[in-house]
C-alpha cells in the first residue's frame, strides 16, 4: 500500500493548515466581516478544507481517476440541488411578503 | 497476462470502466465505504440545502448564530467560542487517525491503536460539548418548533442537522474503539491485512468533512 510511504511529517502539516484556516473563518464571525466580502471568505476557507480534508486526509489524490469521479461527479447533483432551490426559496419569500404579511 | 499499467487519468477511467472486470482496484472494503459515504454525502448535502430553503424563504429574522452560541468566560463574550473549540476539537482527531493509518501500513501496531484511542477519545470530548451546547439552547427555551430568537425555523434545522451529525460522531467513537482494540489484540495481524484501519479512517475524515460544511453554512452564515 501506497500510504505508508508518506512521511508522518505531511500529516502533521496539513493538519497545522487545517488548524490555520479554521482560525481564519472563526476570525471572519470575530470581526464581524459582512456581506459579499463575508461570504466569499466563508466559502473559499470551507472550500479549502474541503480539499485538504479529501485530497490527503482521505487519500483520494493518490486513488485512482476510476474511484475519484465516482466520489466527486455526483455530488455535482447537490449544487444543482441547491442552485434550484435557492431560486425557489427566493420566489417563496417574495410570495411570502406579498400575501402573508 | 493484463496489459502494463499505462494508462492514467481519463484513459485509465475508460479503460477500468470497460475492462468487463472489477473497476475498483482497492479492497472491496475500501470501494464500500466510499460508495456508502457517497450515499451520506446526499443526506447531509439534502438536510443542508433544506435548511439554506427554510432560511431564505422565511419572513422572520434568522437568529444570529454569533450571538446565539456565544459563551462569557470570564466576563467576557465570546462569539461562537465553544463551536470553534468543538472544530479545533474535530479537526485534531482528524489529524491523529491520518497518522493511525500510517502507523498501520508500516505494523507499528502499538502506535497505531494508542493514536485510534486517542481519536476516538477526542470524538467523544466532541459529542459531550456537543451536549453541553443542547442542553444551554434547551434551557433558553429554543425547540424544533419555537425560539426566544426570531425564525421558528431556526430549531428545526439545527436539532435536525447537528443532531444528525453528532449521531455519525457517536457511532465513529465505537467503531473506533471497536478496531482499535482489535489492532491492539493483534487480530489483524494473522492475515496481515491492516486496510480496515484505512476504512474506519475514511468514514471518520467524512465526519469532519460534514462538520467543515456545518460550521461554514450554519454557524457562520
Amino acid at each position: 500500500m501506497e500510504a505508508a510511504t508518506h512521511p508522518i511529517g505531511l500529516y502533521l502539516k496539513v493538519w497545522l493548515l487545517l488548524f490555520v484556516l479554521s482560525t481564519f473563518s472563526y476570525l471572519v464571525d470575530f470581526f464581524h466581516v459582512a456581506g459579499y466580502l463575508r461570504w466569499m471568505l466563508i466559502l473559499l476557507l470551507m472550500v479549502a478544507k474541503a480539499g485538504l480534508i479529501v485530497a490527503v486526509f482521505m487519500h483520494l489524490r493518490w486513488e485512482r481517476a476510476a474511484l475519484i469521479y465516482v466520489v466527486l461527479a455526483p455530488p455535482a447533483c447537490l449544487l444543482v440541488l441547491a442552485w434550484l432551490m435557492w431560486l425557489e426559496s427566493g420566489y417563496t419569500f417574495f410570495t411570502r411578503l406579498l400575501y402573508f404579511r | 497476462m493484463s496489459k502494463p499499467d499505462a494508462t492514467a487519468g481519463w484513459q485509465g477511467m475508460v479503460a477500468d470502466w470497460s475492462g468487463d472486470r472489477a473497476a475498483f482496484r482497492v479492497p472491496w472494503g475500501k470501494a464500500m465505504m466510499w460508495i456508502f459515504l457517497l450515499s451520506d454525502t446526499f443526506i447531509f448535502g439534502s438536510f443542508l440545502t433544506g435548511y439554506m430553503s427554510v432560511r431564505i424563504a422565511t419572513t422572520a429574522a434568522w437568529p444570529n448564530p454569533s450571538e446565539v452560541f456565544s459563551l462569557t468566560i470570564g466576563g467576557a463574550k465570546l462569539p461562537l467560542i465553544l463551536i470553534a473549540i468543538m472544530t479545533f476539537v474535530l479537526i485534531t482527531s482528524s489529524g491523529t487517525m491520518a497518522m493511525a493509518v500510517n502507523y498501520a501500513y508500516r505494523r507499528e501496531r502499538g502506535r497505531c491503536a494508542a493514536l485510534m484511542l486517542l481519536t476516538a477519545v477526542l470524538g467523544a470530548t466532541f459529542v459531550c460539548m456537543q451536549a453541553f451546547e443542547w442542553s444551554k439552547l434547551i434551557a433558553e427555551g429554543v425547540r424544533p418548533w419555537t425560539n426566544p430568537d426570531g425564525a421558528a425555523q431556526f430549531g428545526a434545522c439545527f436539532f435536525m442537522i447537528t443532531g444528525f451529525h453528532g449521531l455519525h460522531v457517536t457511532a465513529g467513537v465505537i467503531y473506533l474503539s471497536i478496531v482499535a482494540r482489535r489492532v491492539l489484540r493483534g487480530h489483524y495481524e494473522r492475515g496481515g491485512n491492516y486496510d480496515i484501519v484505512e476504512i474506519a479512517g475514511l468514514y471518520w475524515h467524512f465526519v469532519d468533512l460534514v462538520w467543515v460544511f456545518i460550521f461554514a453554512l450554519f454557524y457562520l452564515w
